[in-house]
């Protein structure tokens, strides 16, 4: 007996070749349909493409997107980073929670909403924001949260909250969005007018060899925050002698505060694209992906048109730019909410059906990467530059920049500033200068490359932006004077704790244990060796952790011991000689009070 | 010269490692030539005599009478060691810390199959210290200078221990030493 829901569930994997690698594209496709992926269609599913049940019940369950649970008709996810928290994420919670009558995580009765939490959405600029099923609405307040429930509940179509189009290519017929680009300052290279093929055109005029050294000499280092040499890594890729290789562009933009792959995506998109070409001539790749985070999901139409056109100017498909022999196409992965995925090699597995799992290091991606061959990953940040590398030439490209940070940095800028947006600024101009370009001048603290960077402090605001002083993927997260900084070192603490894998002992059980230390000291009792203690337990985690996740955990504690040892210092007081300060044997007796039949001490 | 004073106490604990301390056989008569031992059952000593050099303490904090002592210990012993198990994690007696207190209490004196309680109360004389909300590890509650670990620990560990703390060594166990159950 197969009901009509399971037939078509079966059709869904059929759709995708009952192919495991394409699991999660299965995934989402029944979870949209059917709001949900029961235990029989886990059942199904696993039949169906030919793996183990908990294959896909490991999927179901790692990305947030997923769920075995039947959600509403509608899901309202609301975004709970920190900028949503400086722009009164509370109050537009409590807005929805009553308007609907469910807590977060809750369904309506009548099955069609269901309203959730989730990490940032790529809109802290204009925060406080929120996904409703894949459309983003911006810059909620309490009365409009009551709005959207109200006018949901009439038409029920999310496309119907968009009132006033955003700026520029929001406004596209394909992407129809609120969203704004915010772009306050665009530089001289990422936002230069593009021509259409040119880059192309120039590579293919080229050998590999020599655009692997033009990218070399521009000295182009990667811009997702590590500032791997992007020339090297795509030699490494080269050198490897196996067929076939894969370019894929990290489009999982999902460190807190970044938004500015998504403004890229929007106003630039054929510069990405380009970059993978042109990435993909150079290795010798003929299959490209585009792993597109979730939460961008309402760019999807708009960038597969974009991916048409190319193919109908012969800049993508066989022959590309009329040279005989250089075929490449690129298909776009959608992602499904984790964090963790944007780490390249948690990326690939994502991309192979699997958990999004980080892998042991070495062998690196370019060596054994998706399907098990040399593979490029590289941000859409970094490929934008590689295609401006080629229309101008390595020299004009490093006018910008500093000697070991060629070029310019997009900068993505929210929280306590008059001029929240996107900045595109040469690499090496001190962060205080960006604080004045932004309206943040008054600022108290800089939490500089998201949550697994930096949280700065006055004192350091003349570091400067590039690799060998603040490195940065570019989330720049302003915090003014007002500011309790240790609750937003508490808050990037827990984001952590709820991104982590659980495979590894250290982030596991590590950070839990940092940050009940942490709200020891935030409640004030606790006492310097607590201090000591959390810098020792952070030094364990960064450096027995198993990937950049764990390794970059403790960072919000661990830079802001450093930089704002003063807040810590003022939280922690020292008990009688030899005591420790956080046992409160008061507390500890409460319960024992609360026991009847207690005779009164007769001492 | 004075000989070094040496306290001992058992907390929330088994005295199980004032057993293996006494296991010693006759390396405690070694031990008692080269120290003097001030509180500690093992001479009955019920407050401190003065100060110490070390001091030796099994089981955790289970009720406000484990804290006042183990806070009188910090205040009289130069060096302070968490001895087994229970000291150092909560041990057996923490199995009760995945339940509450007034659940706890309900089942073991009103509400178990082989109680007979006919008040049906649980025992609440003012004499009988109160217990707290969990079982902590004393080093919740006081600084502890040193753990040894194991239930209990060998002889050959609180030997080895107190030998380094006496001559001033550090007290580096070999790994053989070192274990936890």
């Amino acid at each position: 007996m197969t009901s009509p829901h399971e037939s078509r569930v079966r059709d869904i994997c059929r759709q995708h070749g009952s192919d495991p690698v394409r699991l999660l594209d299965i995934a989402r496709a029944v979870q949209s349909e059917f709001r949900g992926i029961s235990q029989q269609s886990i059942d199904t599913i696993a039949a169906e493409v030919g793996v183990p049940r908990v294959t896909v019940e490991a999927c179901v369950s790692f990305y947030s997107f997923l769920s075995v649970e039947r959600q509403g008709e509608i899901t309202i996810r609301l975004c709970d980073d920190v900028p949503d928290r400086l722009a009164g994420y509370e109050t537009v919670r409590d807005a929805f929670v009553h308007a609907l009558g469910v807590p977060l995580g809750g369904t309506t009765a009548d099955g069609r909403f269901t309203l959730e939490r989730t990490a940032c959405i790529g809109l802290s600029d204009q925060a406080p924001a929120a996904l409703v099923n894949e459309v983003p609405v911006t810059g909620l307040s309490s009365d409009r949260a009551r709005e959207i429930v109200e006018s949901l509940s009439r038409h029920g179509d999310p496309r119907q909250l968009v009132r006033k189009l955003g700026d520029g290519n929001n406004a596209h017929p394909l992407i129809q969005s609120m969203v704004r680009n915010n772009l306050q300052y665009p530089g001289a290279i990422l936002f230069s007018p593009y021509n259409r093929g040119e880059a192309i055109r120039k590579a293919v005029a080229m050998s590999p060899a020599e655009v692997i050294r033009a990218v070399k000499t521009a000295r182009l280092r990667g811009r997702g925050g590590a500032g791997f040499p992007t020339g090297m890594k795509w030699e490494f890729a080269r050198e490897v002698e196996a067929s076939p290789k894969y370019v894929i562009c990290n489009a999982d933009e999902g460190e807190p505060g970044t938004f500015k792959d998504r403004v890229l995506l929007t106003e630039r998109a054929d510069r990405v694209i380009a970059g993978m070409t042109i990435a993909a001539y150079a290795i010798g790749a003929a299959e490209g992906v585009l792993y597109l985070r979730g939460e961008y999901a309402y760019l999807l139409p708009f960038l597969e048109s974009r991916l048409e056109r190319r193919r109908e100017d012969g800049l993508l498909g066989s022959g590309i730019a009329g040279k005989h022999g250089f075929d490449f196409d690129i298909r776009i992965q959608m992602g499904a909410g984790a964090y963790v995925c944007g780490e390249e090699s948690a990326l690939i597995s994502s991309l192979e059906g699997d958990r999004g799992d980080p892998r042991d290091r070495p062998p690196f991606p370019t060596t054994s990467g998706f399907r098990a061959s040399p593979t490029v990953v590289n941000n859409v940040e970094t490929l934008c530059c590689v295609t401006r590398i080629l229309e101008e030439g390595p020299a004009t490209f490093c006018e910008y920049g500093t000697p070991q940070s060629a070029g310019t940095k997009l900068l993505s800028i929210s929280g306590d500033c008059r001029l929240p947006g996107i900045y595109e600024v040469p690499f090496g101009l001190p962060l205080r200068e960006v604080l004045e370009l932004a309206g943040g001048e008054s600022a108290a603290a800089v939490q500089v490359g998201g949550p697994s960077g930096r949280l700065v402090g006055t004192s350091e605001f003349d570091r400067r932006i590039c690799f060998d002083d603040l490195a940065t993927g570019g989330a720049l997260v302003v915090f003014g004077p007002d500011r309790d900084l240790l609750s937003i070192v508490s808050a990037y603490t827990e984001f952590f704790i709820e991104e982590g894998c659980g495979h590894c002992t250290p982030c596991r059980a590590g950070m839990p244990a940092m940050h009940d230390l942490l709200e020891r000291v935030r409640a004030g009792r606790g006492e310097h060796a607590d201090l000591d203690r959390l810098r020792e337990l952070g030094e364990t985690i960064r450096r027995t952790s198993r990937c950049g996740l764990g390794q970059t955990a403790p960072n919000p504690i661990l830079s802001s011991l450093e930089g704002l040892a003063s807040e810590y210092e003022a939280r922690t007081h020292e008990a009688e000689a030899g005591m420790r300060q956080s046992f409160d044997l008061d507390a500890a007796l409460q319960p024992a009070r609360a026991v009847p039949g207690r005779a009164p001490a007769h001492l | 010269m004075p000989r070094p004073r040496i306290a001992t106490a058992s907390l929330a604990g088994c005295f199980g490692c004032h057993m293996s301390l006494l296991d010693l056989d006759e390396g405690i008569l070694e031990l008692a030539e080269l120290v003097e031992f001030d509180r500690s059952p093992i001479d009955d000593y019920k407050e401190f005599q003065g100060r110490c050099t070390v001091g030796l303490v099994e089981g955790g904090c289970a009720n406000e009478e484990n804290v006042a002592t183990i806070r009188e210990f910090r205040r009289c012993c130069d060096v302070l060691v968490s001895v087994g198990d229970c000291a150092t994690m909560g041990g057996i007696p923490a199995m009760r810390n995945l339940v509450p207190l007034d659940e706890c209490l309900q089942e073991a004196y009103v509400d178990g199959p082989t109680v007979h309680n006919p008040g049906g109360l649980p025992p609440g004389d003012a004499e009988i210290p109160r217990m707290l909300d969990r079982v902590y590890a004393l080093h919740e509650v006081v600084h502890i200078d040193w753990h040894l670990p194991g239930c209990p620990p060998s002889p050959e560990a609180f030997q080895a221990a107190l030998t380094a703390l006496l001559s001033g060594e550090p007290a580096a166990l070999p790994p053989g030493l070192i274990r936890y159950d």
